[in-house]
Formats: structure tokens, C-alpha cells, sequence
């Protein structure tokens, strides 16, 4: 029970990955490798600020570095032109070294010191908060996607030749897109630095198909075709990803071996469609 | 309203790939006037238009809108007041959007970024006028609009342009990806929607029968020059046998 209640959490916890790359990958259709290193950004930031004691302050300053991380790849990727998978990767090789930085050249550090409890120091009422913020962070991006604003990045993602000739800045669009995603990102790894108590700046290795195993199990579930469940979806498949991730390990698997378990996961799920097309050619062909 | 001066625009300058696509053309089109534009692959067409929308760069010459020098300025810039629908339906459409959601993408961005996109009264006012279209899409306003029939994408594709009437509407072929019953609607609803709204439109197309039967203007383009500037009394007496000559094979 206590195993499960806690694969829960951490799901919740990666619902909030999720749903940042959501952003990227379905909404703008341009799956963003700054993830792995705004992630560990948000837990570092955050954790410097809650061993200063302003663990609140220190989930904002999270979300605030993961939007600075996006605009630096939006500001490669328009303003100069940068293939959109190399200035993620870009970014996220520089924020290596920023990240060491920001712990002050320490590769980890440790919360059990910290002065002020944070949010998810009371083991009784973590499930309740991490459920609100997954919660309302899922309406917010909601209702925002309903809003005029929201409409035009959804609508960049889908057909950038017309909003190119609408009079919408498409740059501007991607800076959105991309400052908001990996501001989510970055306050899910800032709550996760305060959950497990530390923080490492080899964190955010795997990251991206973490989130993108939860996006795609939610869909897979619950195979959405409105915005609404889409989001949902992420919510519900990063949490289930978890609860597999738990009884996987408890069936004996290493936990170094989970980030193979993931991408093989991920490649398996995505090429499913491929695959049913060309049995059914095989099958053609034979009849 | 529109005023090229002396526009060129040469591709690869330079190189011995060199392609004039535009040869010093100037042409003034009128407030409220319907132009129909012919010419062969390859006569400046759709680079007019691109000079116009700002998707291609002038080598040398100007644009004026309404008296104001647009030369320099960029693409979003000027399409507040330059729509444009292509010949292929899903390229004026985002086809995971639903019907309404295209629709409020064109008409409610004036209410600010934070506001909803599609409110109670809108979906009253779209509905009126998907009506005018008379293809049924008014009890579709939920459906994402890449489900929709080419003619159909293209119909709201045009109401989208409608909704929110630019100064100037480019019409670059719009039906020639439909059907032939769809396409001559489609042209009908253009025609009408034009006529009352009051816009001024530049229409390219193919088909010289309805480069006649519409407009009150037809301009023939050939190696980058406007050839021919027909006004509406000259264009009633021609015939599609006095326009094939036009075109070189």
C-alpha cells in the first residue's frame, strides 16, 4: 500500500512533466530536448531557495528558470535560425553547466537540513497537494488553450502556413509555447527535488520520454480527440506509467535498467500504428 | 487601395539560375474593385501576390496600401489588412481546430489574448452566417474542421477571410482543388460575400470562363509583365477565344 501511494505521488509529480510537454509535443508538434535540462534546473533553483528557506518562493523561481530555459531554445530556433532538435539539445548541454553552478559546483545536494517545511514535508496531506497542483494545473492550461491566445498556439502547431499569413507573430508563438512548457517542466523537477529531499544534476537524464511514455499511455487509454482529454490523458498516463514503473521494479528490475524500460516502452507504443498497417498489407497480399 | 511601382523580383540574382519573376510592374487597383487575374505557369502570378502579402522580397520597386509605403513591412504585419485563400483547402484551415475555433481564430482576436476564444453570442453569429453558405455547417460548429470535404474547408476557409474583412482579400486559385460543382459554388458564395461586404479582391485563376464571368477587371500576365489590363466595359466583349492566344506552350 505504502508502495503504491507513493508511485501515486511521483506519478503526480511526472503528470506535471507531462502536461509541460504536452505543450510541445501535441500542441506545437515539435517535441523540445531543453526538457532535460530545464528539469533539473527547476530542482535546482528550488532547492537552493528552500536551503535558504523559501521553499514557496523556491517552486516560482523553479517555474520563472524553466520559462527563461524555453525562450533561450525559442530564441535560438527563430531568431537564428537553429534546427528546432539541436537548439534543445544546445540549451540543454549549456544548462549542464548552469545547473553546477546554481548547486554552487556541488553535483547534489541535500534538503533534510532544510530550515522551513516545504509543501510535501507532511507525509500525511502530499497526496492532497500534489493532487490539486496537478489538478489545477491541468484547467489552467484548459482554459487557457480556450483563450484567444491559447487558440493561436494550438493553431501554430496545426497549420503554421496560415497563421503565418493571419497577421499572428509566429516567433512569439513558439517563445509561448516553448517559456510555458518549460516552466512546467521545471516545476515538476522542483517538486520532485522537494519530495525525494535532494537534488542532482544528473537528474534529467531520460526526461523527455518519461513524459512523452506518460503522454502516450494516456492516450492510448483514453484516446482523446478534444484538447480537454488530451490533458487528462497526460495526467492519467503519467500516473499509471509510474504505478507499471513500481511493479516492474518490484518484479526485480534494476532501477537503473528503467530508463531502457521506458524508451523501449515509448518505441513499442509509437510504432504500434506502423506495424497494424503492415500486417494488414500482409494480410492483403496473402488473401 | 493597391499601388505596385516599378516591382521586380528577381530569384537567385546572380547565378546562372537566375529567374526574373516580376519585370518592373506597376498597377493600381481601385477601392471596392474585382480584379481576375490569368497567365500561364511560370507568368508572376503568384509572386504578385507573394510581393503583396510580403511572402517574397521586392529587388527593387514599392507597395502601397492605401496610400502607405508597405514595402518593408513583414508578413503578420500586413495581413491584418491582406487575407489570402490558396488553392489547397487545408492550407487556410488548422485542421485539429473545431469549426468554431477556426472561425473565432479569424473574429474574436480584436477582444485581447486572455479572453475566451468562443463565447455563447458568437456561436449565434457564426451560425448566422455559416447559413449564408447553405452547406449545413452551421450544426457542425463542434467538428474539427480536418474532417470536413475540400469544399467545405475551403467555404469556411473564405467565411474566416469574411468575418473579419481586410482591406484587400487574394484569391490564389481557390477553387481549382475542388470539384466542379463545389468549385462554381464556392465562387458564387465569393462573388456574393465581395459584392456584400464591399472588398476589394484580386482572383487568380485558370479557368477563362470565369475569369470573364467574374470581376469587374482582368489583368493577363506573361514572363513577369501585366500584358493586358482589361477594364469592365472592354472585358464584357471578350470571349475565351481571344484570351487562349495569351498563353505560349
Amino acid at each position: 500500500m505504502e508502495v503504491i501511494l507513493r508511485a501515486v505521488e511521483l506519478g503526480l509529480i511526472f503528470a506535471i512533466l507531462s502536461l509541460g510537454e504536452y505543450i510541445t509535443v501535441k500542441v506545437m508538434d515539435s517535441p523540445d530536448l531543453t526538457v532535460d535540462g530545464s528539469f533539473v534546473t527547476g530542482g535546482c533553483v528550488c532547492a537552493m531557495l528552500t536551503l535558504a528557506g523559501m521553499p514557496n518562493i523556491g517552486l516560482a523561481a523553479a517555474f520563472a528558470a524553466g520559462v527563461v530555459c524555453g525562450c533561450m531554445t525559442a530564441f535560438l530556433e527563430t531568431k537564428m535560425k537553429i534546427q528546432p532538435l539541436l537548439a534543445g539539445i544546445l540549451t540543454m548541454t549549456g544548462l549542464y553547466s548552469i545547473n553546477l553552478r546554481v548547486m554552487g559546483g556541488a553535483p547534489n545536494v541535500s534538503l533534510f537540513a532544510a530550515p522551513v517545511p516545504t509543501l510535501l514535508s507532511n507525509p500525511d496531506t502530499q497526496l492532497i497537494v500534489l493532487l490539486g497542483a496537478a489538478g489545477l494545473i491541468g484547467l489552467l492550461l484548459y482554459l487557457f488553450f480556450k483563450t484567444n491566445l491559447g487558440l493561436m498556439l494550438r493553431a501554430c502547431g496545426d497549420n503554421e502556413n496560415m497563421v503565418k499569413s493571419s497577421s499572428i507573430n509566429v516567433d512569439n508563438m513558439k517563445f509561448l509555447g516553448l517559456g510555458l512548457s518549460n516552466g512546467l517542466v521545471a516545476l515538476s523537477g522542483a517538486l520532485l527535488a522537494q519530495f525525494q529531499n535532494f537534488a542532482d544534476v544528473t537528474g534529467g537524464t531520460g526526461m523527455l520520454v518519461l513524459g512523452l511514455a506518460g503522454i502516450i499511455i494516456g492516450e492510448a487509454v483514453l484516446r482523446p480527440k478534444t484538447i480537454g482529454v488530451g490533458l487528462s490523458a497526460a495526467v492519467v498516463g503519467a500516473v499509471l506509467y509510474r504505478l507499471l514503473y513500481t511493479v516492474a521494479l518490484q518484479l526485480g528490475f534494476a532501477a537503473t535498467d528503467m530508463n531502457l524500460v521506458s524508451a523501449v516502452l515509448v518505441a513499442i507504443t509509437i510504432s504500434i500504428p506502423v506495424l497494424q498497417r503492415k500486417m494488414k498489407e500482409k494480410r492483403k497480399k496473402n488473401a | 487601395m493597391l499601388e505596385l511601382k516599378n516591382a521586380g523580383v528577381v530569384f537567385n540574382e546572380g547565378t546562372t539560375l537566375e529567374k526574373t519573376a516580376l519585370n518592373d510592374v506597376s498597377v493600381h487597383i481601385q477601392p471596392g474593385e474585382f480584379v481576375t487575374i490569368l497567365g500561364s505557369n511560370g507568368a508572376g502570378k503568384s509572386t504578385f501576390f507573394n510581393v503583396v502579402t510580403g511572402a517574397a522580397k521586392l529587388s527593387k520597386g514599392q507597395v502601397f496600401l492605401d496610400g502607405k509605403d508597405i514595402t518593408d513591412l513583414k508578413e503578420h504585419q500586413r495581413s491584418k489588412n491582406i487575407g489570402r485563400l490558396y488553392q489547397d483547402p487545408s492550407q487556410g484551415t488548422a485542421p485539429h481546430l473545431t469549426v468554431e475555433e477556426n472561425l473565432a481564430l479569424a473574429y474574436s482576436r480584436s477582444r485581447g489574448p486572455f479572453s475566451m476564444a468562443v463565447q455563447k453570442s458568437d456561436q449565434e453569429f457564426f451560425k448566422k452566417n455559416l447559413k449564408r453558405l447553405d452547406m449545413g455547417l452551421e450544426e457542425r460548429l463542434k467538428t474539427p474542421i480536418g474532417l470536413l470535404s475540400g469544399g467545405q474547408r475551403q467555404a469556411v476557409a473564405l467565411m474566416m477571410s469574411v468575418l473579419n474583412p481586410p482591406k484587400l482579400l487574394l484569391l490564389d486559385e481557390h477553387t481549382a482543388a475542388l470539384d466542379p460543382k463545389s468549385a462554381q459554388m464556392i465562387l458564387q458564395i465569393t462573388s456574393q460575400l465581395i459584392k456584400d461586404e464591399k472588398i476589394t479582391a484580386l482572383m487568380i485563376t485558370h479557368n477563362m470562363k470565369d475569369a470573364l464571368e467574374y470581376g469587374d477587371r482582368l489583368l493577363i500576365f506573361h514572363d513577369g509583365k501585366i500584358v493586358k489590363d482589361f477594364s469592365k466595359e472592354e472585358k464584357e466583349k471578350l470571349q475565351v477565344k481571344d484570351l487562349i492566344d495569351f498563353y505560349d506552350i
